[in-house]
């Protein structure tokens, strides 16, 4: 691995920025257009289906129609807040990405260059910390309306978003003690090295993370801040056409973010399963494809078609969990707002806190009886956690997995019997 | 005054999985995500099929030679129950009456149906047509060369043999 030159870093953190931004950009607005789309076919509709093949340029006439349209200014708003809601919501949402490892590093005739807009040695706590800076575009948002629902909405989401945050937290403690690292690409390295993502040996951590960024994003079945049936449309009840635009494309930004995170941390990143050829970590400085027993590094072989292959896999994977979000926002009703914070406080921390524990414990068993690392340690840590998701979910259920949701049929001719 | 809570009991739900019935629920939107049913009707690219009884817009017959077949008896604005139909007859030198206006008032129409019914000469009919948009208001008003070019098939009467046109 040849080092970039300080001109050459320069030249490819802009070109980086520049691709991952208008990437991102991009994969919100066909996000908008998914959710329609898909949701229309849940719902046995078509959906924006007229403004190019498949309504594929909808998102072009929205954003036009979003630019163009009449901006309101309520009077009674606090101005200044009020136009700095939507900035301060949608910054946080994009630059959360910086530090996502989208593909393999890529080998250029002035050195390799990664494939991550900045790949921070505290990535992950980068993330944590940009993540719930979120809350204040929102928040501010809901109060500088000077409208109750508004208000409401923005209140809700603070309550929400900090509850979450603290099973999100928690929920990211097993990975960080497996990998050993808070850095996206170590981690990502270290499922390569394990030979499982950290779905399977980490399932509750990857089960409580999901759920937690379900909330964290705002999408239903925990869309408090917006309830719609609730409190109009919530914290953006007064904004409209760009700045309205704005809270909509943190939104999704959030969403493809949270996405791209769990893709990340939980199955592999850029890996592509069952390929030994895209797998590769630093040792020493060095960029290896894996040690001899005599512990020589094997130098990694790169390619522009590795780059590709791997940023391809990440778009899958990334794909699949918007796909689930706009799912699941369309199957689940939303939450009582008790019942959200009972969720969280109740359930996600402690469950969080003793899935913690469990991981400690195994992995420090695990070393006991000499079982460091690799597949074997992975394998005993899925059985470990597949017990405990069970339970998890045995206990989330009230013990009541296997009875339906329909009463059973001698409770309901008891019933007829005792009007 | 306190404010007072009223506990609602219900044990079907605490009897119930949530789990069970969140699965239950995704399993049955994947089913239709991937295969929807079809049933939008695409309109303009697929014509909506339209009953033979449907009543539209207006349509005027004409004779071999381009005549109308109208003889001006003045049956239809008398039966019209809108009052939109506006007929001044004429005669020639034969005899023959003619109607030198006639002029319907879509807007006004309710499509009734009955003129095409009185017609003992069967000129005028309700036809199974109804995309007539128009910029303007006065566009809705059909003089006869309108309501003769209209090309549309006319609307079928009711047959008492048949009550329910099967």
């Amino acid at each position: 691995m040849n080092e970039l030159s300080s001109t050459a870093f320069l030249v490819a953190a802009a070109a980086k920025v520049l691709a991952v931004f208008t990437a991102l950009m991009l994969a919100i607005m066909y996000a908008t257009w998914a959710e329609r789309r898909v949701s229309a076919f849940i719902q046995d509709r078509l959906g924006p289906n007229r403004v190019g093949p498949f309504g594929l340029l909808q998102p072009i006439a929205d954003g036009i129609k979003n630019i163009i349209k009449e901006e309101t200014n309520p009077a009674t708003a606090s101005r200044f807040f009020f136009v700095l809601g939507p900035m301060l919501s949608i910054t946080p949402a994009l630059v959360t990405f910086a530090v996502i490892p989208f593909a393999a590093p890529l080998p250029t005739p002035w050195g390799t260059v990664d494939m991550v807009v900045a790949d921070l040695p505290i990535g992950v706590l980068y993330i944590l910390a940009i993540g719930s800076l979120g809350v204040y575009g929102i928040f501010l948002g809901g109060w500088s309306s000077n409208n109750k629902y508004a208000l409401l909405g923005g209140l809700r989401a603070s309550a929400q978003m900090v509850s979450y945050e603290v099973g999100l937290g928690l929920s990211l403690i097993p990975v960080l003690m497996l990998a050993g690292n808070v850095t996206l690409t170590r981690i990502v390295a270290e499922q390569q090295q394990l030979g499982l993502w950290y779905a399977l040996p980490l399932s509750l951590a990857f089960l409580l993370f999901l759920i937690s960024a379900f909330a964290e994003t705002n999408r239903l079945p925990f869309d408090m801040p917006e309830a719609e049936s609730e409190l109009v449309t919530g914290y953006h009840t007064e904004y409209s056409s760009m700045k309205f635009s704005m809270f909509f494309i943190a939104e999704y930004a959030h969403v493809i973010t949270a996405s791209a995170l769990m893709a990340t941390l939980f199955l592999g990143g850029w890996d592509i399963p069952f390929w030994k050829g895209d797998n590769f970590f630093l040792h020493q400085g060095e960029l290896v494809s894996g040690l001899t027993a005599a512990g020589e590094s094997i130098p990694a072989r790169l390619s522009v078609w590795t780059t590709l292959l791997t940023l391809g896999a990440f778009l899958v994977k990334t794909t699949f969990f918007v796909i689930l979000y706009i799912w699941v926002r369309w199957t689940l009703p939303r939450f009582r707002y008790d019942q959200v914070m009972h969720l969280g406080w109740k359930v996600m921390l402690p469950s969080a806190l003793a899935y913690v524990m469990l991981v400690a414990g195994s992995i420090l068993v695990l070393e006991e009886l000499g079982v460091a690392g690799g597949l074997r340690l992975g394998l005993a840590l899925t059985a470990v956690s597949m017990v405990a998701t069970a339970m998890f979910a045995f206990y989330l259920d009230r013990g009541r997995i296997i009875t339906g949701a329909a009463p059973s049929g001698r409770a309901a001719g008891a019933r007829a019997a005792n009007p | 005054m306190a404010i007072t809570v009223k506990v609602i009991r219900r044990p079907e739900a605490a009897r119930s999985s949530y789990l069970r019935a969140a699965l239950k629920g995704m399993s049955l939107t994947f089913r239709h995500m991937v295969n929807p049913h079809k049933v939008t009707r695409s309109y303009p690219e697929e014509p909506t099929e339209l009953h033979p009884r449907w009543r539209g817009t207006h349509r005027m017959e004409v004779h071999a030679d381009g005549r109308p077949k109208c003889v001006a008896c003045g049956l239809c604005p008398t039966v019209c129950p809108a009052n939109c139909i506006r007929l001044v007859g004429g005669e020639d030198d034969q005899g023959n009456r003619y109607p030198i206006v006639y002029e319907i008032d879509e807007f006004r129409c309710i499509f009734c149906g009955m003129c095409q019914e009185v017609c003992p000469v069967e000129a005028i009919h309700v036809g199974q047509h109804f995309e007539n948009a128009e910029y303007t208001r006065e566009r809705f008003v059909y003089d006869l060369d309108r309501l003769m070019e209209q090309e549309h098939p006319v609307t079928a009467l009711w047959d008492p043999s048949d009550p329910a046109s099967e």
